[in-house]
């Protein structure tokens, strides 16, 4: 087995036994990725000789008798995560020189725990978008079919994962930009609970959404990205003060007498008939396992897309508002006045998408239109929120699809932006809910492309999302399959 | 036709706590250019606010000083407009729960008193301040985010002021509670204070009230007086004329003297207010009120009665020294290092407050410090200087910033007190004068003054007046 191939469980292992050294390690993975950048563009930096200095120095830290639980391991990261001294550009032109006086929170904790930084990942523009075609700068593939969309907006992420071009990734997930990557690709995703991971350091899209998530190859390698990097920050306000439980101890845990809910919502006409059937054969394997698997109904799911929309605009159109061509990032050449500045600073730095969304949250925010709009939405949202915490009362785990289709095939959707939107369907109601929810790959459509299940959880109850994706993939063992490359 | 005028007024005030409301950086004034900013003020991407529990106590604080009711869970909103100074492009800022609201301030009006309504009280960021160099190297604007997010307290009147003279009251009496209750140092050039008027009139004995006008930036209550009369004038003039005022935004220009109306950009402004994502309510309990309110600071009349009490000083002495928080720590400070309540009290209603009047600044400004203050009266009461020549001093001291010792000797102001010295004074003026000497010898006393007088003239006023009469008197026997 080439080292690119190992899980980040199996590299930890070789490493305590000194099989292996972070630097062997690393530079498996710098090969790996010289060798398929040209065709995945998961990349949007990569610095090999400082992921080789830092791979040392882990090395040099083991030798010294230190064992911090990610020491060595390569680790890539979404680029609208902080990287102090590498440049952060969100997939922006506007950001396309910025480069971060700070690190992200959970950037410190990935160093702390001795993980060796591979590089940045792109991504859609502001992480608005579910495909990673609105990337200022590249459009990533997904490894299973180069012709196809890796999922977005954590594409980069995502892809660079199951091209084993890296072991163990951050993404984020706003409306579903971890899970839905996560279930084009192939690989695992990570929702957290808002609150659970900090923010600080994470360029903000929808404030009371983003959450910071892994995406790994395997359950268990993403139960231990989210240790590393979750608890309280008091740099975050929003972040929950509770005590951090060891998830990978979760993994392996009984899942018998679960109970897990189906929601009839999910289950749409107009979905792609082998994802259903996939993700139904999927509830099923829960069931032989164990759990106990009923019938629900989440009655405001036909809102959530709206609601969202409106929510995550509304924060978008304020938090993008600081790129303005004064202070940091890109400016125009030429400008009579400020005024002037700011409008064509953002004219040529942002990209269409990101446009739409900061009009459609300015005018969802404007005068006459708040409590019809934003108001409203908030109400709705309470709604689905209240849907959850029905469900919940009774429920150990909700189990879903995690998109309607599997990936579709680049340039697709990109016309239709409400197509596009479309496909957050599944994803979107738990951001707005505030739940946990993860994405495990569940089998294959006939032309081999990857479907993930979708399982939410309760607020704070990751582990319950790992000890059941944990039995089921290895009841399962879809996740060994690797893409075509 | 005689109108009278409705006065509201928006009052911000930058709060002394030791850090900025969001941030750990410094408040502390006149740094160079963006030298006290971190990312979070700078408001660089992925940075989040972390609120300073200080800054809220001190709004509480404030608004129970207000007579306010305070909200028992407050939030924070974003206020949205695009500014250079304002590096997010948005104010966090509370819209819709103030911590405090419905409350009142009283002033007083000669004997009579009134209440002027207080209608919220909350709490923001500050922005930075854009400078516009005169004579540069290029015509560019510069930031400094030194200001940016310092904690800033807004208090909203309702428009209870009648004249400017309510006005003037309103501002001072605010001004001087503020700092009573120690929130904030209240410093005009420091910008600790500014001030929103919104201006209205309608013909005396009418009830309807007239259109308002706001006129903004406003950063000393001599500006805000100005401007009151001059758009009192202003909208009397266009009413006399036949004409309407326009409800409108207008901004003072204190280089004219006068306001002019912002161009529909600058205010033609929809601040989209949205709650703030990246904070969490604020609850507060009647625990976390309750500390606040026993811990408010001593306020103007217990500091009076205080001072009657504890320094054994009059009414009236007491009154003028708690009249502003201030000059009521000027005297205390003096009382630190040379106790003479009564002599101080003297010092500082006279001589002290005509200085700081004549140079309009505060005590804690004045190039005297109470320690050289009560080093000189120490010297008056130990005989060094004589009252006279501490005149002379003090206003050595104003003058120099010098210290009362070092001005003493350098100008060679020590009393004489040595008996011999003085009696050769007193042996040489006798000598001089023998009619003088003669009369008072042969029982007429008047001339005696004449020759005190003398000693002093040629001691330059330094001998010690007792024991020159003294002296006289036994060479006279």
């Amino acid at each position: 087995m080439d080292l690119h191939e190992l899980t980040a469980e199996q590299a930890i292992g070789k490493l305590r036994k000194g099989e292996i050294s972070s630097v062997e390690l690393t530079r498996a993975i710098l090969d790996r990725i010289s060798e398929l950048e040209p065709r995945i563009h998961a990349y949007l930096a990569l610095d090999g000789e400082q992921s080789i200095s830092d791979a040392e120095k882990a090395d040099q830290r083991r030798i010294r008798g230190d064992n911090t639980p990610l020491l060595g391991i390569p680790v890539s990261i979404k680029d609208n995560i902080c990287t102090r001294g590498i440049k952060t550009t969100c997939g922006s032109r506007i950001l396309s020189d910025f480069i971060p006086p700070y690190d992200a929170t959970v950037v410190t904790k990935l160093r702390e725990a001795g993980a060796v930084l591979i590089g940045k990942t792109n991504m859609d523009e502001f992480a608005m978008g579910s495909s990673t075609e609105n990337s200022a700068f590249q459009v990533t593939r997904n490894p299973w079919d180069t012709g196809r969309i890796p999922g977005g907006s954590s594409g980069g992420s995502a892809a660079a994962v199951a091209a084993d071009s890296v072991p163990l990734a951050l993404g984020s997930d706003t409306g579903g930009s971890i899970r839905a990557p996560a279930s084009y690709c192939g690989v695992v995703g990570v929702k957290p609970t808002y609150g659970r991971v900090s923010r600080y350091g994470l360029v903000a899209y929808g404030s009371s959404l983003d959450q910071i998530g892994p995406i790994a190859g395997n359950v268990r390698d993403s139960a231990l990205v989210l240790n590393a990097i979750a608890g309280y920050d008091p740099r975050d306000s929003t972040s929950a003060e509770l005590p951090v439980p060891d998830y990978t101890a979760a993994c392996g845990r009984e899942i018998r007498g679960l109970k897990i809910g189906v929601p009839r919502e999910y289950f749409v006409p107009g979905m792609d008939p082998e994802v259903q059937n996939l993700v139904k054969t999927a509830v099923q394997k829960l069931e032989e396992l164990g759990a106990e698997c009923v019938e629900i109904s989440l009655p405001h799911t036909d809102y959530a897309i709206s609601c969202y929309y409106i929510c995550a605009m509304a924060e978008a159109g304020s938090n993008l508002a600081r790129y303005d061509g004064a202070h940091y990032g890109y400016r125009t050449r030429d400008a009579d006045n400020i005024i002037d500045m700011y409008s064509r600073t953002r004219a040529e730095g942002f990209g269409t998408e990101v446009k739409r969304r900061i009009m459609l949250g300015t005018y969802a925010l404007s005068a006459g239109y708040y409590d019809a709009y934003y108001l409203k939405a908030l109400k709705v949202r309470t709604l689905i929120k209240r849907d959850f915490d029905r469900a919940f009362e009774k429920l150990d785990l909700i189990a879903t699809p995690v998109t309607p289709t599997a990936a579709f095939k680049i340039g697709e959707k990109t016309a239709d932006p409400l197509l596009m939107y479309l496909s957050d369907i599944f994803t979107i109601s738990l951001n707005l809910a505030g739940m946990c929810g993860l994405s495990v790959p569940c089998g294959f459509t006939g032309s081999g492309l990857p479907v993930g299940l979708q399982l939410i959880s309760d607020i704070f109850r990751e582990e319950t999302l790992f000890s059941a994706a944990f039995a089921y993939e290895q009841a399962a063992d879809h996740t060994r399959k690797k893409p075509p490359l | 036709m005689e109108y009278e005028p409705v006065i509201g007024m928006e009052v911000h005030t930058e709060l002394s706590t030791e850090s900025k409301i969001f941030c750990g950086c410094s408040t502390a004034f006149g740094s160079p250019p963006n030298t006290q900013v971190c990312p979070v003020c700078l408001g660089m991407p992925g940075v989040l606010p972390v609120l300073n529990k200080k800054a809220v106590e001190y709004t509480i604080r404030t608004a129970m000083a207000l007579s306010c009711r305070i909200t028992e869970q407050t939030s924070f909103d974003r206020k949205n407009y695009y500014y250079p100074d304002l590096p997010k492009n948005y104010q966090i800022s509370q819209n819709y729960a103030c911590l405090g609201y419905d409350g009142f301030l009283e002033i007083a009006l000669g004997d009579h008193k009134k209440k002027i309504g207080i209608t919220n009280v909350h709490l923001e960021e500050d922005a930075g301040k854009n400078l516009h160099p005169e004579s540069g190297l290029t015509d560019d604007s510069l930031v400094d985010l030194n200001r940016a997010g310092m904690p800033l307290i807004e208090i909203v009147s309702e428009p209870d002021m009648r004249s400017i003279e309510e006005a003037m009251a309103y501002m001072t009496t605010l001004k001087n509670l503020l700092q009573y209750i120690e929130v904030s140092d209240c410093k005009m050039q420091e910008g600790h204070l500014r001030f929103e008027v919104n201006i209205s009139i309608r013909p005396r004995g009418t009830e309807k009230l007239g259109t308002k006008v706001e006129i903004k930036n406003l950063n000393s209550m001599k500006t805000a007086i100005r401007c009151i009369e001059h758009e009192l004038e202003r909208q009397a003039e266009t009413l006399n004329q036949g004409g309407k005022v326009h409800q409108e935004t207008r901004l003072w220009d204190d280089a004219h003297n006068a306001t002019r109306a912002m161009r529909s950009k600058e205010f033609a402004q929809d601040y989209r207010y949205f709650p703030e994502p990246d904070l969490v309510d604020v609850v507060i309990s009647p625990e976390w009120r309750e500390e606040i309110r026993r811990n408010l600071p001593e306020l103007q009349d217990a500091k009076k009665e205080r001072f009657i009490r504890e320094y054994s000083l009059p009414e009236y002495d007491a009154a003028i020294l708690t009249s502003s928080k201030p000059l009521a720590d000027y005297f205390e400070k003096c009382l630190t290092v040379h106790k003479n309540p009564k002599a101080t009290s003297n010092w500082i209603m006279t001589e002290l407050l005509r200085e700081l009047g004549n140079r309009e600044i505060e005590p804690d400004e004045c190039p005297v410090t109470p320690a050289q203050l009560a080093g000189m009266i120490q010297m008056i009461d130990n005989s060094t200087i004589s009252g006279k020549i501490a005149k002379q001093v003090f206003s050595e001291m104003i003058e120099s910033g010098k210290g009362p010792e070092q001005i003493v000797k350098e100008k060679g102001l020590v009393q004489i007190s040595n008996e011999d010295e003085i009696g050769e004074i007193v042996k040489r003026v006798m000598e001089e004068n023998p009619g003088v000497v003669e009369t008072i010898r042969g029982g007429n006393q008047k001339p005696f003054g004449f020759l005190v007088g003398q000693v002093m003239k040629l001691t330059r006023g330094k001998a010690n007046p007792r024991m020159v009469n003294d002296i006289l008197r036994k060479n006279l026997l």
